[in-house]
């Protein structure tokens, strides 16, 4: 139907949006798998995120300085979120930690309705469309930024919980909380790193979404609801599960917007996550309950 | 709360200058509902603006002298950008004691609002709403100044063959590019049904959801299709993406042909992206450029550093056409009011329409022109009585 040239680009197209997906699932992901809550305040964290570059734009910071600002400032709101706010409030019942990133999320993007109005917003610039010739392909560039982008974070945050004493005391917590406790680590901290780590995820995402991407205070819900489909695809808690998964999806839901149209892409992305949920409840890469 | 501290200051500044303020009528009041915030915020404002430079110009003008020289205050709602809010503001407006009301914007906004003042006799005055079902209710306050959908359409599909056969007929494969919402599917509908009776071939119908964050897969197709013509019906945000992505796949058809195109006649994205702006055909609502008003409104908006778009085109032609209704009626009331409209022949605004006359409260004098954009700026093309410039076509 397509000249194979067309469906390879669509392809390429998907991988690169899926690796910034992979990203916000990873945020995720980790999350889930440590304090064993659906964040639902992800989404808003990332609007949040999104509107704080494009407020470093106009002030002539470009995204991708941003980024290295931001991260340590999503990485301390996270970790004070749920030291100051969701911990204490959960009184250690789940079903609360639910209710209470709900509210978070309600009450962030309130806030940023009022602050900044239903508005879209673009990044000021004009390399939002410069395009990188490979082969017969042209590939957005910030794209292709996002992806290398993307891939280098899950790497790093791969290095990080195989290696170092933080990362095996996140990777302990979330096998086995008690033991963890027992060995001294001090497991509110411990919590409180990895929310902010998973926040630290969005601030790099929204730093390489924002030269394509346009924000408004509901931007982020698009890219949640694609998260949350990844994130159970790839197995709830398995940081290589939402990296594939992320790029699986990608694929999946451009080429369905290739052939299917743009109203009807997201019907694979969805038609997959149910089969998945039928086929393999555990997820790609989920250890098996 | 606020309110009560206005009238508070109001009282006091009153009592403080009692000689001044007896000397003048009461003001009268007009209604503006415009979406400012929401979706469409970006339409309601310059839609406001063009109402209150009508406004301010009247009041410096003397106000209006059959009424002692009363002077005009705008009493503004805001829609919200949803049919609801719109109500609401309307019934908020009629509860303030304004004579008519003037705006609503977008088609669905329009219906609602224009219906519950009808409730109350109001005068409404529909700035844009193209929907025909405005009209064709019969509703007897509701005016409409600007061309429904129907006759954009066939005003557009006309000039479309005339620009195609002077340019020796280059264009036959046609792509219609539309958002899958009932403003883009009726469009795209409609021109499938009578671009083949016109000599065009509809290759393919590409359908994409508002918002889209990507246009990639459109822009692909495209690629693969290779037309001679794209008309796109889409909102601005959505259009500026779709042009840009076609500008990096470096697609370039014979001509982007717009019908009611939200951004190709825009002066935001003629200043954002000149580029990808440069040569976009645009089949829309438009002041004559002939008309000296017409410059002289359009530097005052340049001087306040807002958008001279068609929103503010139509508003404030739309707030001059009331002045003139209250200015014959020689009173505020809503029903002389209204039968002061429905006999309007006013001639006074900046839009190539020739006089009012409305029948069934469409202004029948009312058309479209075909705007390019060229050299950074935006002309009209067609109708050759009121163009500016020469179609530049096919677009290299």
């Amino acid at each position: 139907m397509y000249p194979a040239s067309i469906v390879a680009e669509a392809a390429a197209n998907g991988l690169l949006t899926g690796a910034v997906y992979a990203l916000v699932a990873l945020g995720l992901t980790l999350i889930y798998g440590v304090l064993h809550i659906i964040n639902f305040a992800h989404g808003a964290l990332l609007t949040c995120a999104m509107f704080a570059v494009w407020g470093l734009g106009t002030l002539g910071v470009g995204p991708y300085w941003a980024i290295v600002l931001l991260v340590p400032a999503f990485f301390t709101l996270g970790y004070a979120l749920q030291r100051a706010v969701i911990g204490p409030a959960s009184r250690g019942r789940d079903s609360n930690v639910l209710l209470v990133t709900l509210g978070i999320a309600i009450a962030i993007q309130n806030g940023l309705l009022a602050l900044f109005r239903a508005d879209t917003r673009t990044l000021a610039g004009s390399d939002a469309f410069d395009v990188v010739t490979l082969g017969p392909m042209l590939l957005s560039r910030p794209r292709l930024f996002g992806f290398v982008g993307a891939v280098t974070v899950a790497l790093l945050l791969w290095a990080l919980l195989a290696r170092t004493d933080t990362g095996r005391a996140i990777r302990a917590v979330a096998r086995e909380e008690l033991g963890a406790r027992l060995v001294g680590i001090d497991v509110p901290h411990i919590f409180a790193v990895t929310f902010g780590l998973g926040t630290a995820c969005l601030a790099v995402a929204a730093g390489l979404l924002m030269p394509s991407y346009t924000v408004n205070p509901r931007a982020g819900e698009a890219f949640v609801l694609v998260a949350f489909t990844i994130v159970v695809l790839g197995g709830m808690g398995s940081v290589m599960g939402a990296m594939l998964g992320g790029l699986l999806i990608g694929v999946v839901e451009s080429l369905c917007g290739l052939f299917l149209g743009d109203s009807l892409g997201q019907i694979g992305v969805f038609v997959l996550f149910i089969l998945v949920l039928l086929l393999r409840p555990a997820g790609l890469f989920g250890a098996r309950a | 709360m606020t309110l009560s501290r206005r009238t508070l200051l109001v009282t006091t500044a009153t009592l403080a200058a009692p000689a001044v303020l007896r000397a003048q009528p009461a003001a009268i009041k007009i209604g503006i509902v415009q979406p400012v915030t929401g979706a469409l915020a970006q339409d309601g404002e310059l839609g406001r603006l063009g109402a209150q430079i009508a406004i301010d110009e009247i009041n410096a003008a003397g106000g209006i002298a059959s009424l002692g020289g009363a002077r005009l205050e705008m009493v503004f709602g805001d829609a919200r950008s949803a049919p609801d809010a719109g109500v609401a503001e309307v019934e908020r407006l009629q509860a303030e004691g304004v004579c008519a009301v003037v705006g609503g914007f977008a088609s669905p906004i329009c219906l609602a609002a224009s219906q519950a003042a009808s409730r109350y006799g109001l005068p409404y005055i529909v700035d844009v709403g193209v929907s025909d079902a405005i009209i064709s209710r019969g509703l007897p306050n509701t005016f409409r100044f600007a061309p429904g959908f129907g006759k954009v359409t066939s005003v557009a599909l006309d000039n479309l063959v005339t620009l195609n056969d002077a340019a020796g007929k280059p264009a036959r494969t046609v792509v219609l590019v539309h958002e899958d919402g009932l403003f883009g599917s009726g469009l795209a509908k409609l021109m499938q049904a009578e671009l083949p009776r016109r000599g065009f071939e509809i290759m393919e119908t590409i359908a994409h959801p508002t918002p889209a964050r990507d246009m990639s897969n459109v822009a692909l197709r495209i690629r693969a299709l290779n037309p001679d013509l794209i008309i796109p019906s889409d909102y601005y945000g959505e259009f500026v993406l779709l042009a840009r992505t076609l500008q990096q796949q470096r697609i370039k058809p014979k001509g982007i042909y717009g019908v009611l195109n939200g951004a190709a006649s825009n002066y935001r994205f003629v200043r954002e992206f000149p580029q990808v702006a440069e040569g976009l055909l645009d089949c829309n609502h438009w002041a004559d450029p002939g008309n000296p008003k017409t410059a002289a409104l359009r530097q005052k908006v340049d001087g306040l550093g807002k958008i001279f778009s068609y929103n503010v085109m139509l508003n404030y032609s739309c707030v001059l056409l009331l002045a003139d209704a209250l200015q014959r009626a020689a009173s505020a009331d809503r029903a002389r009011l209204t039968e002061a409209l429905a006999a309007s022949t006013f001639a006074g605004h900046i839009m190539p329409y020739g006089p009012t006359r409305f029948v069934g409260g469409q202004n029948e004098g009312a058309t479209p022109v075909n705007t390019q954009v060229q050299g950074g700026d935006v002309k009209v093309i067609y109708p050759n009585r009121y163009s500016d410039a020469k179609p530049v076509f096919p677009v290299l």
